[in-house]
């Protein structure tokens, strides 16, 4: 790890902290955690520091600092799985952590399975922040937001409020497991988002920007992502859409923008490919490996090594490295995404994907960076091709229901497509559409491929992660469009 | 185990104590006011899924949340790490953190002549629900799951869930505040699964769920209510198919009509309105809604969910009106956004661990209407009954709505077949304007909370014709 930090933002657990954990304490936890007979017992620790600026009114009004510590503890017995947890790292309170969740495998009846002598996972380094943005001074970071606050304002004499904010951390992790694995991680992360609203005759509009990434501040020396465009980009949007008309209801093309439209990938089909849902036969993609499940323009990859991407890890929160893996080439399905409850079932190797929100949760198999690869067309070309429909730029989010497809997903930016041309800014919408079949009608597939820059969360069972998306140029040869204009 | 989850008085008194020390410690640090939330909580989750448990999860938690004023200048910070030295640490670097802030008069705390001098008890807590242990928790899971398992209908499980909440809050300002107040909350739910082979080319999965919670374990639902509610709920969903574009009538459930409410709350409260982010700016006093429409918000109901007997700026909470007769009354403020818009609180701040205090909801309510819930539908010549929304489709700014639904088509006032795949969009304004019948049947299931209501027409987006 080429990471240095100073005293305050390393984690009390880690080697030479004030409560420093190594494997001989993990041993005699990890024991106390299978006395009752479990089969299998992971500890992991985490220790967080956040810190968020927020400029309203001109003004940073609020600077605020967080501060997370941890222990979780798993015990599985079979498929349960029991789970506890302390913020205290006193001795007796880990212990007493350790016990609650082994009492899953109480009255089985089985004798402990001893704890494995202990290997450090070796991890890749797909984030290497010599100098995490935490570290920085605060006073840098209040630059930034007056730069994106000024910009954001001289874009149009129009814009009447700007809000801008930045949110940085660091989160360390050490985990332990039972059959021998010992591995840990120190993960910074960065975002910056701008809001701003435009006013013109009685109309309101809001439009937002923003990016960030496992960087540090380096992240803002690039010009399309420095604070300032990313405050132009806000206004753009909210100057945009004042002329927004109502927009068509009914099935018809649509044509996503490359980059942030992967969040129709990421819930159209990337939650169906969770192992979880499969292993419990409760998605539509159940016993679906090796068939056409989308049209054979579609390559569909979840790939955590995508240096400094949001979704990166370079070992997942069950000691697994991060991997890339193809979900479905050239529109057949080959595999899903695992945790090591999932690989276990499946009798394979895990994929790297056992992530969980904080030590308050167990790990569950979660995307990191999904992507829908390039196709064979020329972006115009696919713009040209449609008489009337629709073209989507940029999503407030989006939610599919696992079990019989359906997913919408919400434009904040959308245009109307007549013969070929984009037309007019189309008021919010939702696009709704059943996951296997508009990824069947993916008709045309652009040569411009693009990584979003960093700004989407996914939430699974109460549970946040960072996540990224990537797509190019897409287009659906029909969607429900979810107007008002009948 | 189960009886060391109970939240006693010493341990509300801890939290009291541990607050006034934070308080004390950050004014020693330099700061000129301090406001400290402390929660404590603890939880356990127990599920099961196919008859075998396959969760249990049992912990307890405490965090700070501070809040730190040098002159007019502010910071926010929290720490799940409440040992003296580590405070004594956090106080330092908030009141250096808040030095770098700009100055808002409006930040600064209430005048303490505002402040609550004594608060109620609302009877939240249960100690029963504190009794319960894992144990206990899988067999309720296991005989709710169970009874829905036996719909023959129903193939599989998403499992069912028992859990419960206890917490604790305590919070104290330099302004000379100090309160504190438990309570307890248990769920209970079950998801069920269904195979649908209607369309042989295409099978589906149709998911569904039902649930009973609340403060007291005896106002729950019984396990096989729940489960046998559930597997209807699923299976009714089997045959569920898209229908033609069009303008129709739409009725909410009010499982959906309580988020429709909620909708209501985030375009109508001080913090939106002084920052100019919702399109109901101006109205305030006017006419925003049908007549049959009347929300209010009441902190003060015993043994209610959303219950509060102070709020996050540590004033006197009181029931509040939204909506009146379809007029919005004037929103729910706290300190803050009161200020901005030259007013006085009305006692809504809500305040988390990690953030500025804000205006919450605490029970939200909308009224019941006259027409009961059968001659609703039977006044229903063609609509959707929409029993679930997904997705995010609301821009406050402007009012404009498009969410996904699902639900049963109505055909002469009568449930037909189920429909998926479709939105309905209008804008906010004329969905609340165009409600025109409100059901009789309100239940108090949870904090927001709504009767079964009708908009006379929205667009629906399906299939073209």
């Amino acid at each position: 790890m080429t990471t240095t930090l100073p005293g305050a933002l390393r984690a009390p657990f880690a080697a030479g902290g004030a409560s420093a954990i190594d494997a001989q304490l993990a041993n005699r936890l990890l024991g106390h955690a299978l006395e009752a007979g479990g089969d299998y017992a992971d500890i992991y620790f985490e220790f967080r520091v956040s810190a968020d600026y927020v400029l309203e009114e001109e003004q940073v009004k609020t600077l605020g600092r967080g501060i997370t510590l941890g222990l979780g503890v798993r015990v599985t017995k079979g498929d349960a799985t029991g789970y506890a947890y302390t913020e205290d790292l006193a001795w007796e309170k880990m212990v007493h952590a350790a016990r609650t969740a082994g009492q899953i495998a109480a009255g089985g009846g089985h004798s402990p399975v001893a704890v494995s002598q202990i290997t450090e996972v070796r991890a890749p380094s797909f984030y290497a922040v010599p100098m995490p943005s935490l570290t920085q001074p605060a006073i840098d970071k209040l630059a930034l937001l007056r730069a994106a606050d000024k910009a954001a304002r001289a874009y149009d004499k129009r814009i009447v409020k700007v809000e801008a904010s930045f949110t940085e951390s660091i989160k360390e992790i050490l985990l332990f497991t039972s059959d021998g694995r010992m591995s840990s991680d120190i993960q910074p992360l960065l975002r910056f988002g701008v809001r701003s609203v435009a006013e013109e005759n009685g109309k309101r509009q809001s439009g937002s920007g923003g990016g960030g990434g496992r960087y540090g501040m380096d992240y803002f020396a690039q010009a399309e992502r420095d604070a300032a465009a990313h405050g132009r980009e806000a206004s753009r949007v909210a100057i945009a859409m004042l002329d927004a008309v109502d927009a068509p209801a009914g099935e018809m093309p649509v044509v996503l923008g490359p980059g942030d439209s992967g969040i129709l990938l990421h819930e159209a089909v990337g939650h169906g490919l969770e192992a979880d849902f499969n292993r419990k036969q409760t998605s539509n993609y159940t016993g679906q490996i090796g068939k056409q499940v989308a049209s054979t323009l579609c390559t569909v990859v979840d790939d955590g090594t995508i240096a400094g991407s949001r979704g990166a890890i370079n070992v997942d929160d069950e000691g697994y490295t991060g991997q890339r893996n193809v979900l479905i080439e050239n529109g057949v399905l080959v595999g899903y995404m695992h945790d090591r409850l999932s690989a276990k079932h499946y009798k394979i190797d895990p994929t790297g994907n056992g992530r969980r929100e904080s030590f308050r949760a167990m790990p569950l198999p979660r995307m990191t960076n999904t992507s829908l690869y390039a196709g064979p067309h020329d972006p115009d070309e696919i713009l040209k091709s449609v008489k009337r429909g629709i073209y989507a730029k940029r999503f407030s989010g989006g939610q599919v229901n696992i079990s019989n497809g359906d997913f919408v997903f919400s434009l904040s930016e959308s245009y109307l497509i007549e013969d070929g041309k984009l037309t007019a800014p189309l008021k919010g919408v939702n696009l709704i559409g059943n996951g296997p079949d508009v990824l069947r009608r993916v008709d045309m597939l652009g040569n411009d491929y693009q990584l979003s820059d960093g700004i989407w969360t996914c939430g699974k069972d109460g549970q946040s992660v960072p996540v990224n998306v990537g797509t190019p140029t897409v287009r659906i040869g029909s969607i429900t469009v979810g107007g008002t204009q009948a | 185990m189960s009886s060391s989850a109970q939240i006693t008085e010493t341990t509300l008194k801890e939290l009291g104590d541990a607050a006034q020390l934070a308080v004390e410690l950050a004014k020693r640090a330099g700061a000129d006011a301090a406001e400290v939330v402390v929660r404590d909580g603890a939880e356990l989750t127990a599920k099961v899924r196919l008859g075998q448990p396959e969760l249990v999860q049992e912990a307890g938690s405490r965090a700070l949340g501070l809040r730190v004023l040098v002159g007019a200048r502010r910071a926010v910070t929290y720490t799940s790490d409440l040992r003296r030295e580590s405070l004594e640490a956090l106080c330092k670097e908030s009141v250096e953190l808040a030095q770098l802030a700009e100055p808002d008069e409006f930040a600064l705390p209430p005048d303490p002549a505002l402040l609550a001098k004594t608060y109620p008890d609302l009877d939240l807590y249960d100690p029963a629900v504190a009794e319960v242990d894992a144990a206990w928790a899988l067999k309720q899971a296991i005989a709710g799951e169970d009874l829905a398992r036996a719909h023959d209908k129903v193939t599989n499980s998403e499992g069912a869930t028992w859990s419960r909440v206890l917490g604790a809050t305590a919070f104290a300002t330099s302004g000379g505040f100090a309160g504190a107040y438990r309570g307890s909350y248990a769920s209970f739910v079950v998801e069920p699964l269904c195979d649908d082979a209607t369309d042989p080319k295409n099978p589906k999965k149709r998911n569904g769920y039902w649930w009973t919670a609340s403060r007291f374990l005896s106002k729950m639902e019984s396990p096989e209510q729940v489960g046998t509610e559930a597997a209807r709920r699923t299976a009714a969903q089997i045959g569920s198919r898209k229908v033609e574009t069009q303008e129709c009538m739409i009725v909410f459930d009010p499982e959906v009509a309580r988020s429709i409410v909620g909708t209501i709350f985030s375009v109508a409260n001080g913090s939106a309105f002084w920052r100019k982010s919702t399109y109901l700016l101006g109205k305030e006093g006017h006419e925003v809604a049908s007549k049959l429409v009347t929300i209010v918000d009441d902190p003060l109901i015993a043994r209610a969910p959303g219950s509060r007997p102070f709020d996050g700026d540590g004033l006197a909470t009181r029931k509040n009106p939204v909506i009146t007769d379809g007029v919005l009354a004037p929103v729910l403020c706290d300190v803050y956004s009161a200020r901005k818009l030259g007013r006085q609180s009305s006692g809504s701040a809500g305040r988390g661990i990690g953030g500025n205090p804000g205006p919450t909801t605490s029970n939200l309510i909308m009224s019941a209407g006259k027409t009961p819930r059968a001659d609703l539908l039977k006044q229903t010549s063609k609509g959707l009954y929409v029993t679930s929304l997904m997705g995010f489709g609301f821009n406050p700014v402007t009012g404009d709505f498009s969410r996904g639904a699902q639900g049963f088509w109505i055909e002469n006032g009568e449930l037909t077949f189920p429909v998926s795949e479709v939105t309905i969009a209008a804008n906010f304004d004329q969905i609340l304007k165009r409600i025109d019948l409100v059901g009789d049947d309100l239940e108090m299931r949870s904090a927001t909370a709504a009767p079964t209501f009708r908009v006379s027409h929205m667009t629906l987006a399906g299939t073209s014709g």
